[in-house]
């Protein structure tokens, strides 16, 4: 039984892991939810399953039975499904709202962020003063949706 | 009960906030008042808890009444204490900042609750005692801050966030994956349990990899050597609020975690660990500096400098001994508000030049020369110069590595701390003394929110500066703590008992528990 | 897309996984069940709504925007910790009321406030989430 738990841990987390080495992002998230579940696993058989009578009070009595399963890792578990579930939601919505402004879900194209003040890039070309004026500021020029300053977030006329 | 409400409404009033704030969903305003309320709340609080300490020594306490290893512990020890006293003066500094940085649409997305469920999680991952409870801390910073990191929704926010996103959940998945090994093999996740219990036990490989994978999910987080990139990939994409916090706080959670970790539970005995944390230490602070020397945005330089920083604070791990600790504990404190005050700068240079691409700014000597001078003194304490906070934080870790005869952990902490100087010296050269490369049409203002603010933990760095005694005083009994074990344990397992025996029928077993357990002479008395 | 036979059922289909994701919370009391999982019960009630009917008319059933019910539960869950601190200098040890009423035993305790917290969070934070992606799906 040892083995055949270690086997879907470890199947799981090898899937999860595979998927994490795609360059893209959809197959990262389902890959880290993946390696969540591998985890939750661990957890579940950390807490050794020998009893499969349920961690519940019998209606009447007083106490636990004692042949019950360890109620602990159930409890880990189930805390740690909620935040994982919580995380791939999170970053299920995100990369919806990357897709629509960022239009790929290639890792290798998302630069945008390693763009600014970058050394390898001139300086934007466009003045201080044009930039600062409500049009975008760390956009290329070639892409359209950089209307939105990105670090504009400062006014700058108190 | 005193102790109890101490140590609770750290993690209470900014869970309370972020809460009525999510309640006032379309009230602004109103959401703005709670949230200031429940900053001067929280720092009200956060001081008290340290004092308490400072008085007391080490609190604990146990959530739902039950007795020690079985509930979830909240523990304050004076590093803790400090950490949540310093998160509650940057919350409102911040708090302060953001009355101008926060735009409506910011609001509207959710800013208020985010930015206080982000305290939530920060305060609660200094203050808790157990390992799982850690984890579910860690997740709630990681979630919220993921929120705020994309509060604009731009592109650079957008790329930033997913990248921040997917490596630190890969860390937390790591840490989880940690626990299930460790609880495997102990059958407990409280620390102060784990820490009387792993100290006896042979190290199997279980052990060993649940070791390794705690020390690779923390140096994600705290943006260790080879692991750091998430971070100058993303936080200077952030509205320059949520960086000043980011940039102060959440990478010292990750830096406090490898600390109790590597203290309570895994003991650094052996030459073997302490090679890997020397070279992990040293990469860290060379990697972080070189990689700040090349960039041009100025808060990529100074994501960069955070790295190099965190590698003096982890030189206290490798070097392990009392006077490091105090160093490294000295060296958080003071990097937590020297580095936010930096990225609050940021956003001040930002204001008054329009750009905070140093290419695209520049002669800000002559228009703002205060902006200039409060510039310096966060920028030369980061660097490390007498007589601000820097300079006696660099000092402790690098006496201390002298002391360890650590010479060459020393010569690249010395050299870095050059590297660093000359890197803050870029950015006030081109930001300040360089010729603006266009003419400004008109005159910028820095908004009075901004300078709050950076004045208020400028004096805070220059106070820990001039008066540094005390600070040292405190900081050598957080390294204290770290060294001795037991002080940690002691509270948790001995006062508790002690105190809950009054209440409980089995008052004499637990009593016994609680003598057989605090055995370490005279803990005890010294914690009541 | 929009079925009409979905549209109808869906109605009744709201209302009774309400129901029993109501069930399912005051049930934790004793047995099996509790606020987490009425909680998604009653956000899948919600998001059958959103599917068959339309986003807007799923906020509007709602009334309040998830976000506040996310709040209104935390505010319970963490307020729910107090009367322990009170009573027993020990935060979130649940009190309980118990109170002979004749017909029947009735058992009050602070746990139900909690579990009523934890519901109304689940329901928010689900909802705010599948709200959006739907959203995004249609818009």
């Amino acid at each position: 039984m040892t083995f055949l738990y270690a086997a879907a841990i470890a199947a799981y987390s090898g899937c999860g892991l595979y998927l994490m080495l795609s360059r893209h992002v959809v197959r990262v998230v389902l890959g880290l939810a993946l390696l969540t579940n591998g985890a939750i696993f661990l957890i579940f058989f950390s807490g050794r399953i020998g009893s499969m009578t349920p961690a519940v009070i019998p209606l009447g009595d007083q106490e636990l039975a004692l042949d019950a399963a360890n109620s602990l890792p159930q409890a880990l578990a189930l805390t740690a499904i909620v935040i994982g579930f919580a995380l791939t939601a999170f970053a299920v919505a995100l990369l919806v709202a990357a897709y629509k402004r960022l239009d790929t879900l290639d890792a290798r194209e998302m630069t945008a962020a390693e763009d600014m003040g970058s050394p390898f890039l001139p300086p934007e070309g466009r003045p201080v003063e044009k930039a600062a004026s409500g049009k975008a500021d760390a956009g290329q020029g070639d892409q359209k949706m950089t209307g939105q300053n990105t670090t504009g977030e400062v006014k700058t006329n108190g | 009960m005193a102790d109890t409400l101490d140590l609770l409404w750290p993690v209470l009033i900014p869970i309370m906030t972020a809460a009525l704030a999510a309640c006032f969903w379309h009230n602004i305003r109103a959401q703005r008042i709670v949230s200031f309320i429940g900053l001067v709340m929280l720092f009200a609080a956060s001081v008290k808890l340290t004092m308490t300490v400072v008085e007391h020594g080490v609190i604990a306490k146990q959530f739902g009444g039950w007795a020690p290893p079985f509930g979830i512990s909240f523990v304050a020890d004076p590093l803790a204490a400090a950490l949540v006293a310093i998160t509650g003066l940057l919350a409102l500094a911040v708090g302060i900042f953001g009355f101008y940085d926060v735009r409506a649409r910011h609001e509207r997305a959710g800013f208020y609750p985010l930015f206080h469920g982000m305290i939530t999680g920060v305060n609660g991952a200094f203050l808790t005692g157990d390992a799982f409870n850690l984890y579910v801390w860690f997740e709630v910073m990681l979630v919220t801050s993921l929120g705020l990191l994309v509060i604009s929704r731009s592109r650079e926010q957008l790329d930033g966030t997913i990248k921040y996103g997917v490596l630190n959940l890969f860390g937390t998945i790591l840490f989880l994956i940690g626990l299930a090994l460790l609880y495997g093999a102990t059958g407990t996740l409280n620390m102060a349990d784990l820490g009387q219990i792993l100290p006896g036990m042979t190290l199997t490989p279980g052990l060993m990899t649940a070791a390794m994978l705690f020390l690779a999910a923390f140096a994600i987080k705290a943006g260790l050597f080879p692991l750091f990139f998430w971070l100058p990939a993303s936080y200077h994409t952030a509205t320059f609020a949520v960086g000043a916090i980011f940039a102060g706080l959440l990478t010292k959670v990750g830096v406090y975690a490898t600390f109790r970790t590597f203290t309570l539970l895994f003991l650094i005995e052996g030459d073997t660990l302490r090679y890997v944390f020397t070279f992990i230490a040293a990469m860290t602070m060379i990697t972080g500096v070189f990689g700040a020397a090349v960039q041009w945005n100025i808060r990529r330089i100074l994501s960069f400098h955070i790295i190099s920083q965190i590698g003096y604070m982890l030189m206290g791990l490798a070097i392990a001994t009392p006077i490091a600790w105090a160093g490294a504990s000295f060296y958080i404190i003071h990097h937590i508000i020297v580095k936010a005050n930096l990225f609050l700068l940021a956003g001040a240079i930002r204001a008054a030049g329009g750009s905070d691409d140093l290419r695209k700014t520049g002669g800000l000597l002559k228009s703002h020369p205060w902006l200039a001078v409060l510039f310096l003194i966060p920028a030369l304490s980061l660097a490390g110069l007498p007589p601000l906070s820097g300079f006696w934080a660099k000092f402790l870790v690098i006496d201390a590595s002298l002391r360890a005869e650590y010479y060459g952990l020393a010569a690249v902490a010395l050299v870095v701390g050059v590297l660093t100087l000359f890197s803050m010296m870029k950015i006030w050269m081109e930001a300040f003394w360089k010729a603006s490369p266009v003419k400004p049409s008109r005159r910028r203002y820095v908004p009075v929110a901004f300078i709050i603010p950076i004045v208020m933990l400028g004096a805070v760095t220059m106070t820990i500066g001039l008066f540094a005694e005390p600070f040292v005083t405190f900081a050598r009994e957080a390294g204290d703590v770290l060294v001795d074990p037991p002080l940690y344990i002691a509270p948790v397992f001995g006062a508790e008992a002690a105190a809950e025996a009054g209440a409980l029928i089995a008052g004499e077993a637990i009593d016994a528990d609680a003598i057989e357990n605090g055995a370490d002479n005279g803990v005890e008395e010294e914690v009541q | 897309m929009r079925s009409i036979i979905l549209v109808a059922s869906t109605r009744i289909f709201f209302i009774a996984m309400l129901l029993v994701s109501l069930w399912i919370l005051l049930r934790g009391h004793n047995e099996p069940g509790g606020g987490f999982i009425g909680g998604l019960m009653g956000a899948a009630a919600f998001a059958t709504l959103a599917f068959a009917a339309g986003v807007d008319d799923a906020r509007k059933m709602l009334r309040i925007h998830p976000a506040v019910l996310m709040g209104v539960g935390l505010v319970l869950g963490a307020v729910s910790g107090l009367p322990g601190v009170v009573l027993n200098g020990s935060y979130l040890q649940h009190q309980w009321l118990e109170m002979d009423l004749g017909l029947f035993e009735l058992k009050l305790g602070t746990t139900l406030v909690f579990d009523i917290g934890v519901y109304f969070v689940v329901i928010g934070g689900v909802l705010s989430f599948m709200f959006r992606l739907y959203e995004e799906e249609q818009g």
